[in-house]
């Protein structure tokens, strides 16, 4: 692949009063990748997708969209890029229905009415909701299909980048698995960066792992290396060796 | 198709009711109605703004009043009523931009947005009284102060600012534009755009990730509610022949908040009825004297709040739907997301 990085972060930095929740990453993230980030609470994960999306400003630092600067642009301007979030809180319409959030998911393309309806139905297909699901109110789901719901709007946004932060919290196995496909699919057309702690759903998932700590990264290795990582192991298991890589 | 049968029921009774009414009905209740459709119109803007965009405006009033003024302004410079009307139209119009710009682009709050709305109506209410002296006047129109602008003519046949239609006639223009605010709305509200509305009721932040400006959108519903509130305002004016302060003052402007809650929010049949309702229950308290209008008023609207929460409308819905399962999510109130 010639050309820009679909994704960079060039210093980026987000201060909380005096606390940096993020505090200098440089990301590069290639087309069609699916990156984890992985890291203990307070890392700064979802603070940084955040970032990305302009949901919070940042301090500091670039973030570019295919060589592209996204400073000064409203969240959704950013959208309209192509970059697609599911927040750890799950966001969606809960008083429509499952269809109706689909298709507004759907409609900000600009496609005909029967295209429109085509891309509806594929995208409940993918998500594996039958008509019944498709026409309750997103308010009425459970906690695991609400989560597949509004990865089905991002699926029918058709978009270029797709941020999930924590898409299989509270999931059972089966469930998780299940988020896998979709999250493959998704993949199909879109670079995918999520941030999870499931180590089987990032073992299935992801080709290279960027570990975060303290708002940093602080290393991006394959998800073997990472796991035979002494450091990441000592942060995650809260070993007090800090002053060992308070140093780096 | 029964969907589609069951929204034209309301618009289609509304023109019934326009064409038959001058022949049934005395000539003092046909003013009376042509009032009561001409601030149900106005309301029907509120329903709309609150009940598909989620914006809740207290000061609606400011718009109805700046159609009322404008209306009796240009009527009374112009001579002929149509223009007048457009003008009335076009006033509330210019100002929502103006006013929706800053409330909406500084990304206010509900709670402040009905507040600063609230206060704009008070101001301009207070701002009228204060215009009795005669250098207040806009070319030979003086604005009157409490008084406000006295003998403004009614409607006439366009382009014949001496032809006044008969009150018959205002009748059946006053419930044909009901109708037809209702149909505007109603289209605008199953459109594309007013998915989008709803959907940025339901969820700011979803809508923005998506993609939506909502601010823009906002602007939008913001701007035709002051456009059919501006529009029940000169139609008010023309059939009452005078215009006061009083269509910016608490009074009015709580008014159409109530209406709307009584009828149902997301509801549009429902406010028009509440409206006529209330306004029926006013005139009808007002002429016996016997009971304070305003103590009525109060006790209907807290009756309503405790055991109606939801509104006329969509409970009467609820009670058919339990027979017919029907989902009309539009008229499903806001639950907090989990």
């Amino acid at each position: 692949m010639s050309g820009p990085p679909i994704l960079a972060t060039r210093g980026l930095v987000k201060r909380f009063g005096g606390v940096a929740a993020v505090d200098g990453v440089d990301l590069v993230v290639n087309a069609g990748e699916i990156r984890c980030l992985i890291g203990p609470n307070g890392a700064g994960k979802s603070t940084l997708f955040k970032c990305l999306t302009h949901q919070h400003q940042p301090t500091s630092g670039h973030v570019l969209f295919e060589g592209r600067d996204l400073q000064g642009l409203a969240t959704h301007r950013i959208a309209r890029l192509g970059i697609a979030i599911k927040n750890q809180i799950p966001s969606i319409y809960a008083n429509l229905d499952v269809r109706e959030n689909i298709r507004l998911a759907g409609l900000r393309r600009g496609l005909e009415k029967r295209q429109l309806d085509r891309v509806v139905e594929l995208t409940l297909d993918e998500i594996g909701f039958n008509e019944r699901l498709a026409s309750q109110p997103a308010a009425t789901l459970s906690h695991a299909h609400r989560q597949w719901c509004e990865l089905g709007m991002l699926l029918a946004s058709s978009p270029r980048i797709a941020l999930l932060d924590e898409p299989t919290a509270g999931m059972t196995r089966e469930e998780m698995l299940k988020t896998v496909d979709i999250i493959k699919r998704l993949n199909a057309s879109a670079t995918v960066i999520v941030v999870e702690h499931d180590l089987e759903f990032i073992a299935r998932l992801a080709q290279r792992v960027t570990v975060l700590h303290r708002g940093k990264v602080l290393v991006e290795d394959t998800m073997d290396k990472i796991e035979a990582n002494e450091i990441v192991r000592d942060i995650y298991l809260g070993r007090k060796k800090e002053a060992t890589h308070a140093e780096r | 198709m029964m969907r589609q049968v069951k929204h034209a029921l309301f618009p289609v009774a509304l023109v019934l009711f326009a064409a038959l009414g001058p022949f049934v009905l005395e000539p003092y209740d046909l003013v009376n109605l042509s009032a009561f459709s001409a601030m149900a119109i106005a309301a029907l803007g509120l329903a709309f703004v609150w009940g598909t965009l989620g914006i809740l405006n207290l000061g609606h009033s400011v718009f109805f009043g700046l159609g009322a003024y404008a209306y009796a302004i240009a009527v009374s410079n112009l001579g002929d009523s149509t223009l007048a009307v457009l003008i009335g139209i076009a006033m509330p119009v210019a100002f929502s931009l103006v006013l929706g710009y800053f409330l909406f682009f500084s990304r206010l709050g509900d709670v402040y947005l009905g507040v600063i709305t609230l206060c704009v109506t008070l101001i301009f209410y207070s701002f009228m009284t204060s215009t009795a002296d005669p250098s207040f006047h806009i070319g030979p129109v003086p604005l009157g102060g409490f008084n406000g602008i006295t003998a403004v003519p009614s409607l006439n046949m366009p382009g014949d600012p001496q032809a006044f239609l008969s009150t018959e006639a205002t009748f059946s223009i006053c419930l044909l534009s009901l109708a037809g605010a209702y149909i505007l709305l109603s289209f605008l509200r199953s459109s594309d755009a007013g998915r989008i509305m709803t959907a940025i009721r339901e969820s700011e932040l979803r809508s923005e990730l998506l993609g939506y400006d909502i601010r823009f959108y906002k602007l939008v519903g913001f701007a035709v509610s002051a456009a059919i509130a501006g529009l029940g305002g000169a139609l008010y004016t023309a059939v009452m022949g005078y215009v006061s302060p009083n269509v910016f003052d608490l009074p009015q402007a709580s008014q159409f908040v109530l209406w709307v809650i009584a009828g149902g929010l997301g509801a549009f049949v429902g406010p028009v009825v509440a409206s006529f309702g209330f306004q029926l229950l006013s005139s009808q308290l007002g002429a016996n004297q016997v009971f304070n209008t305003e103590l009525i008023f109060g006790a209907t609207i807290i009756l309503f709040v405790m055991l109606v929460p939801q509104g006329l409308q969509p409970m009467l819905l609820g009670l058919s739907s339990l027979k017919f399962p029907n989902r009309f999510g539009i008229l499903r109130r806001k639950e907090k997301p989990a």
